[in-house]
């Protein structure tokens, strides 16, 4: 479904992303982990054609993403705040985004019908503006966007972050639920080695924008990745 | 501590995202500021030998007492409109061990040293000197009344804040007070109950008795406490939540359904406007300035100029799209990223800014057409002016906004904010209004009037007609600049 090949991205002379390839299929879920400044929002970034590659492509589906607009029909995806429009209401916003996504209202609706329990009475009927939401719940909005239309490919920066645990534990069941019915393709990124492991079925690690594992998700996965990122503190 | 306050904000002048890249904008702003101190400082040491030709029988000095409550009035005014409330940014200081009395003291105090409280010095010390050295007035009395005045004027500098503090939140507020102002004024004008010739007198006697200068320090002093009181009670995270939670507006905007494929968009950006400061006073600008018209229609000296009706016609009824226009996309630079990664194709983006603002180039036409009244060349002018705005200034516009990479805060008032403003927004004026003035011009003067109003029409209507053409064009325009956007959009502050 995604491939990218030699892809890198150059700030001011230092490599922040270098992948010589990456594939990742369709209906896989997909997991990033990495310190911070490992490259995982660039490489999102990429994939939305937010930023320019320095040197490479990604092909989503088979569309170059910084040469054709096409992929955005069967993309979704949350990165952060930035992808929220502050003014308006979350009712209004779950709507407008159907509306890019051919769903009306009554569409809608009965789609937001599922997220009750995951939206906590704390979102719709509020009748108030995102921008008065809290973080926790402008990351509730964003995600639940991100699901509207029944996208292929779902792009999501740090779900589980700012997240109350009980709505983690809702989400992580989402995520499975939907990716197990409709064989949507799942990129996320974590910091939260668990989670990542429970949701994903292949775990790619970053380090200082290069591939330093690439994992099929198993028992001991979770044991693997704790001994990566624990080694330099043993070591030092 | 005050040191620590002042290294804060230097640093955070000049390390702000945009300090260096508004280069012409800090020139043009340090001009205005030279010109108006050389205005305030020329009329302060004019000021009494024009009293004296004009008023020839009274004293000067009362004369100024005379109307120095409507100086002070305007003066509140002007500072209501432009001057803000230096806020440091307080929120990370709350947490840290600094007393709030101490953050409070220095907002308040650094408020003094503000553009606005220099330039009536420049107009009191020349008077004062002129005074007390060519004309001989007892100098302690001058010395107290001007002591008074400035405390006077230091007092409006407070109460400016007061009032803001207050109403800014919630502006219908305002209007009994206006009113009252108003109604003051109004019956000062008539002469039946003249207040500010009571101020006057009251001024004349702090003259008479200079240690009466304390009352307005007293008074100036008690104002710093209110606003310290009030800073203080502010001085929560909370306080600013707190008037959020009235419930909002959800106006639906139902009707541009009709408008087919770019109606989601359009709605979108009918909720800009209304719901946030900024955009929405663009709204009201629009209406107030498709009044200008009656200063030049009225007026015989602009008669034999019609090419200045050119640059009326193109304002009145592109007033809006040149306050909108000139800032597309930056409206959406807080959610910019999204646009982009959204289900939204560039074309249609762009295509519904043109619509919305084409629709209201043909309203305010509409609204202009009692300029009739003026004469049927005027209103056929007008509409010619509508339709060169569609055709041609609106694809102008939108090219020159590929260039924006600046944020807008949407929540600000447009009053003398520049954020968002870069050479572009400067630049794209000449072409705008200059390029029709000058074939209207010509055209005018070698052929006949009705030939230039029909060529800026058929200019319009050749611009309507290639707009696809224009469409793709800038389409591919704003897919280049799409990184450098998103990039300059992530920078805040100003």
């Amino acid at each position: 479904m995604i491939t990218a090949t030699n892809l890198s991205k150059i700030y001011n002379g230092t490599k922040v992303l270098d992948i010589e390839h990456l594939d990742i299929p369709s209906g896989q879920n997909f997991g990033l982990v990495g310190n911070n400044g490992a490259g995982k929002t660039t490489f999102f970034s990429l994939l939305l054609d937010l930023i320019e590659p320095s040197t490479g492509s990604i092909f989503n589906n088979e569309i170059t993403v910084n040469q054709s607009e096409k992929w955005k029909s069967f993309t979704a995806s949350f990165i952060d705040e930035s992808f929220l429009i502050g003014y308006l209401t979350p009712e209004e916003y779950f709507y407008f985004v159907g509306e890019l996504r051919n769903r009306n209202k009554a569409d809608i609706d009965s789609f937001l019908e599922r997220f009750g329990d995951f939206f906590n009475g704390e979102i719709l009927g509020r009748k108030k503006y995102l921008r008065d939401l809290s973080k926790g719940n402008q990351k509730k909005v964003g995600i639940v966007s991100a699901l509207i239309g029944d996208p292929e490919v779902v792009i999501l920066d740090e779900p589980f972050a700012n997240l109350d645990p009980t709505t983690q534990i809702r989400l992580k069941k989402l995520l499975k639920e939907i990716s197990g019915t409709s064989g949507t393709t799942f990129l996320i990124s974590s910091h939260d080695l668990i989670h990542v492991t429970e949701v994903c079925e292949r775990i790619v690690v970053l380090d200082k924008g290069v591939i330093v594992r690439d994992i099929e998700t198993s028992e001991a996965t979770l044991a693997e990745l704790e001994a990566y990122f624990s080694r330099e503190i043993i070591e030092g | 501590m005050f040191k620590k306050f002042i290294w804060l904000e230097w640093k955070s002048f000049f390390r702000s995202a945009s300090l260096g890249k508004s280069l012409g904008l800090k020139i043009l702003m340090a001009f205005l500021a030279l010109y108006f101190s050389a205005m305030f400082l020329i009329f302060g040491i004019a000021l009494f030998p024009l009293i004296k030709k004009f008023y020839p029988e009274g004293d000067p000095l009362l004369i100024v007492n005379r109307f120095a409550l409507i100086y002070l009035a305007l003066e509140l005014v002007f500072r209501f409109m432009l001057q803000t409330l230096p806020v440091l940014d307080i929120k990370p200081l709350m947490v840290l061990p600094i007393s709030k009395k101490k953050v409070v003291n220095f907002v308040l105090i650094k408020s003094l040293f503000s553009y606005y409280n220099v330039l009536p010095l420049l107009l009191l010390i020349p008077f004062g000197i002129f005074c007390m050295v060519k004309e001989d007035y007892p100098v302690w009395n001058i010395l107290g009344w001007m002591l008074g005045m400035y405390a006077l004027i230091l007092c409006v500098n407070y109460l400016n804040f007061i009032i803001k503090k207050r109403f800014t939140e919630n502006l219908k507020a305002l209007i009994p007070v206006v009113i009252v102002a108003f109604g003051l004024g109004l019956l000062d004008y008539l002469g039946i109950f003249s207040i500010s010739i009571y101020f006057g007198k009251l001024l004349n006697i702090l003259y008479a008795n200079p240690v009466l200068a304390l009352v307005p320090l007293v008074l100036l002093i008690g104002l710093y406490f209110w606003n310290q009181i009030n800073l203080k009670g502010k001085f929560y995270l909370d306080a600013h939540l707190k008037g959020k939670k009235q419930s909002v507006d959800t106006k639906e905007f139902g009707w541009t359904r009709r408008f087919g494929s770019i109606a989601p968009f359009l709605q979108q950006d009918l909720k800009l406007i209304w719901r946030n400061k900024r955009p929405k006073t663009t709204i009201y600008l629009s209406f107030l300035f498709l009044l200008y018209g009656l200063i030049f229609y009225p007026n015989d000296a602009y008669q034999d100029m019609p090419a200045f009706f050119v640059f009326v016609g193109i304002f009145i009824t592109g007033i809006f799209m040149i306050n909108f226009g000139q800032f597309v996309p930056s409206w959406d630079a807080s959610y910019y990223p999204m646009i982009m990664a959204q289900n939204i194709p560039m074309r249609q983006y762009l295509a519904s800014k043109m619509g919305l603002i084409s629709f209201s180039i043909v309203v305010l036409a509409i609204l202009s057409t009692p300029y009739v009244y003026f004469g049927w060349n005027i209103l056929l002018l007008n509409i010619a002016c509508a339709l060169y705005n569609m055709g041609v200034n609106v694809p102008i516009l939108l090219y020159a906004g590929s260039f924006n990479k600046k944020r807008i805060d949407l929540d600000k008032s447009p009053f003398m904010n520049y954020q968002g403003t870069g050479a572009s927004q400067w630049l794209v004026g000449i072409p705008l209004l200059l390029i029709p003035i000058f074939f209207f011009w010509l055209f005018n003067k070698f052929i006949s009037y009705e030939i230039a109003v029909a060529f800026l029409a058929v200019l319009g209507i050749i611009g309507l007609i290639s707009r696809p053409a224009l469409l793709n064009f800038l389409e591919q325009r704003y897919r280049k600049r799409k990184y450098v956007m998103i990039q300059g959009f992530k920078q805040k502050g100003d």
